[in-house]
């Protein structure tokens, strides 16, 4: 038989040498088809900043912004508003905005430069919903009578207050993100981009 | 030798038509004994060919386009010539390609034939409705409606929570940092082609692997143990063609009329099969008041809903989720019953089996409400939603179902099966 003068180990050698270098080039040839996938120049050109006029924004308002093809709020907060947070802060799960969901110039108790104007995206920190508005307290928003104003995500029960603080016990992990934001003047805000250029 | 014989020699000397015919139909015995639990894998087979053909229709008028999409849906319903029609039995399709699919493994799951020597068939099987989930998830964002967009929103984040490369992991699948018309666009090539090519050739191997060891039957004994001395064939096997050709012929035409019946007069099925906020443009800036999948989903959905985050994760319940899905795989290999089929088992699976069923209704029923449905607990439970706590009970006993399965099916009292098939 022919079979006995086969040298087995180059034999061997040759299929594991043709097995690498193939899978090499299969791995090689699997990246242009996965970076395709990857968010094209276009998309990632889009993301400028916003400028939002802050004049005809009342007390007690809110406006919505489009930032990256996300919502971005921005809510007048009234003095009982900014008052009623120092209360609320054992039923929310990060009071002290400890996680990472703001720029530091936002680290506080109103989380924002001035504690009048809210600025916050509005997606929901667990799946990406957006939030409705129940800024006023009170039954009337169909969260019990002990409401105190705030946003509720309606896909899966998020409840965050009046500064975007995530109550504990709902399914969302983490407070509302705050977006990078600068004043341009007393009425003018410009969101996506703050003082540090970020 | 007519000249339709020799026709037929000349292709067999070339192809083999008669053997596969043979193999695969008139001399491929199934076991006599099947009942109604029998028609589904047919009836499967049915919609998947209706819902490629209707869908290769579709796609010619639809577009790919986020600005265009939702236009050319309601073209599709209202100036295409039978355009309505053809997207009704897609849409009604799909629905009810989840309703014949989960009745076709609820047959599994009563006559145990997931069971050895099936263990392969049904892992095809379980991957088959992996795939029908990503074709249906994929598909339901084409028509670019509020519930497409908020619901792709909603399931692509599943990604982002797993830890470390979720977030760079959603913006991929995406293709933009929010769903978009990359999104769409991608989607539709993952719906008319990718999912569709997989799926086909798992159905073929399912059948493969049916065939090479033969159907289980409502006895959940083997046929192959009694054959005929002379001729090998089982004594209690007929023919697959022509018996249950006709048999599978009646059921294909009751099942034509329910469908019909929803295509004409009931497209919609009260919000179940279609969505009333999906006949709204999708909007990026603002969330439906309430979103929910389509029924098929809701299960699985619930099961997400009811899990708390850990640690300022979600991950927890999208594991869950993705859990409850997988742990089908398992399942040859938890059941270590004396017997397959129901009839023969004791009533502690009887028990198991129903609860598994409750839990699979309810948390269905509670994944279409908003979560508020039934209203808050006193102050004595924390004021926590009702319907959560349901929906976490009902989640623990539906993994119970599987978790405690090796030891209920190993202490559960089993009847002596019979030699011989029975009716």
């Amino acid at each position: 038989m022919a079979d006995s003068n086969v040298d087995r180990r180059k034999r061997r050698f040759l299929l594991v040498a043709t097995s690498v270098a193939s899978g090499v080039a299969g791995v090689a040839v699997a990246v242009p088809f996965v970076a395709s996938m990857n968010p094209s120049a276009r998309a990632r050109a889009a993301g400028v900043p916003v400028e939002v006029d802050l004049s005809n924004v009342e007390p007690g308002m809110m406006v919505t912004v489009e930032w990256r093809g996300q919502p971005v709020w921005v809510v007048h907060r009234t003095r009982e508003m900014i008052d009623s947070l120092p209360g609320l802060d054992r039923m929310v799960a990060d009071p002290k905005s400890s996680m990472p969901m703001q720029p530091d110039y936002a680290k506080n108790e109103a989380r924002s430069i001035k504690p009048e104007y809210l600025v916050l995206v509005g997606i929901c920190t667990h799946l990406g919903c957006s939030p409705s508005q129940k800024l006023a307290p009170g039954a009337e928003s169909g969260l019990g009578d002990d409401w105190p104003g705030g946003f509720f995500c309606p896909c899966h029960g998020s409840k965050f207050d009046l500064a975007g603080r995530v109550y504990k016990g709902v399914p969302a992990p983490a407070n509302l993100k705050v977006p990078p934001y600068a004043y341009l003047s007393d009425t003018r805000l410009l969101i996506g981009k703050d003082s540090k250029g970020a | 030798m007519g000249k339709m014989t020799a026709l037929l020699n000349w292709i067999d000397a070339r192809f083999p038509l008669t053997a596969t015919w043979r193999a695969h139909l008139s001399e491929y015995y199934a076991p006599k004994n099947f009942n109604f639990w029998y028609y589904f894998g047919s009836l499967a087979m049915l919609v998947l060919v209706m819902q490629i053909v209707t869908g290769i229709f579709l796609t010619m008028h639809y577009k790919p386009d986020a600005a265009q999409a939702f236009a050319s849906v309601e073209y599709i319903m209202r100036d295409v010539d039978w355009g309505w029609a053809i997207r009704y039995m897609h849409s009604t399709g799909s629905s009810l390609f989840f309703v014949v699919v989960y009745l076709h493994m609820f047959r599994g799951l009563i006559y145990g034939s997931y069971r050895k020597p099936r263990e392969l068939l049904w892992l095809l099987g379980v991957l088959i409705y992996l795939c029908m989930m990503a074709e249906a998830f994929f598909g339901y964002l084409l028509p670019w409606g509020q519930m497409s967009y908020w619901g792709a929103q909603v399931i692509v984040n599943l990604f982002a929570a797993i830890p470390f490369v979720g977030p760079d992991l959603a913006v991929w699948v995406r293709g933009d940092y929010v769903v978009s018309d990359a999104t769409l666009n991608r989607f539709f090539a993952f719906h008319v082609i990718a999912i569709p090519l997989v799926l086909l050739g798992l159905v073929a191997a399912h059948l493969l692997a049916l065939h090479e060891v033969g159907s289980n039957n409502p006895d959940g004994i083997e046929i192959k143990k009694k054959k005929d001395p002379k001729t090998g064939i089982p004594l209690d096997g007929i023919p697959f063609f022509p018996y249950y050709v006709v048999k599978d012929i009646f059921g294909v035409v009751v099942f034509l009329m329910v469908f019909s019946v929803i295509v004409f007069f009931a497209p919609e099925v009260g919000g179940y099969f279609l969505e009333h906020n999906n006949f709204v443009p999708a909007d990026p800036l603002q969330t439906p008041a309430h979103i929910a999948p389509l029924w098929y989903f809701t299960p699985f959905y619930s099961i997400l809903r009811a899990v708390p985050p850990l640690l300022g994760s979600v991950f927890p319940g999208v594991l869950a989720m993705g859990l409850a899905v997988m742990v089908f795989f398992f399942l040859p290999w938890l059941d270590r019953s004396a017997v397959k089929s129901i009839r023969y088992r004791g009533a502690v699976y009887k028990t198991a089996l129903a609860l598994l069923v409750i839990s699979f209704v309810v948390l269905g029923y509670l994944g279409t409400v908003p979560i508020n449905v039934w209203g808050q607990f006193g102050a004595w439970l924390g004021g926590a939603e009702r319907a959560t706590v349901v929906a976490r009970i009902f989640t623990i006993v539906y993994f119970l179902f599987f978790l405690l399965m090796p030891w209920y099916t190993r202490i559960d009292k089993t009847k002596p099966e019979p030699e011989r098939v029975t009716w």
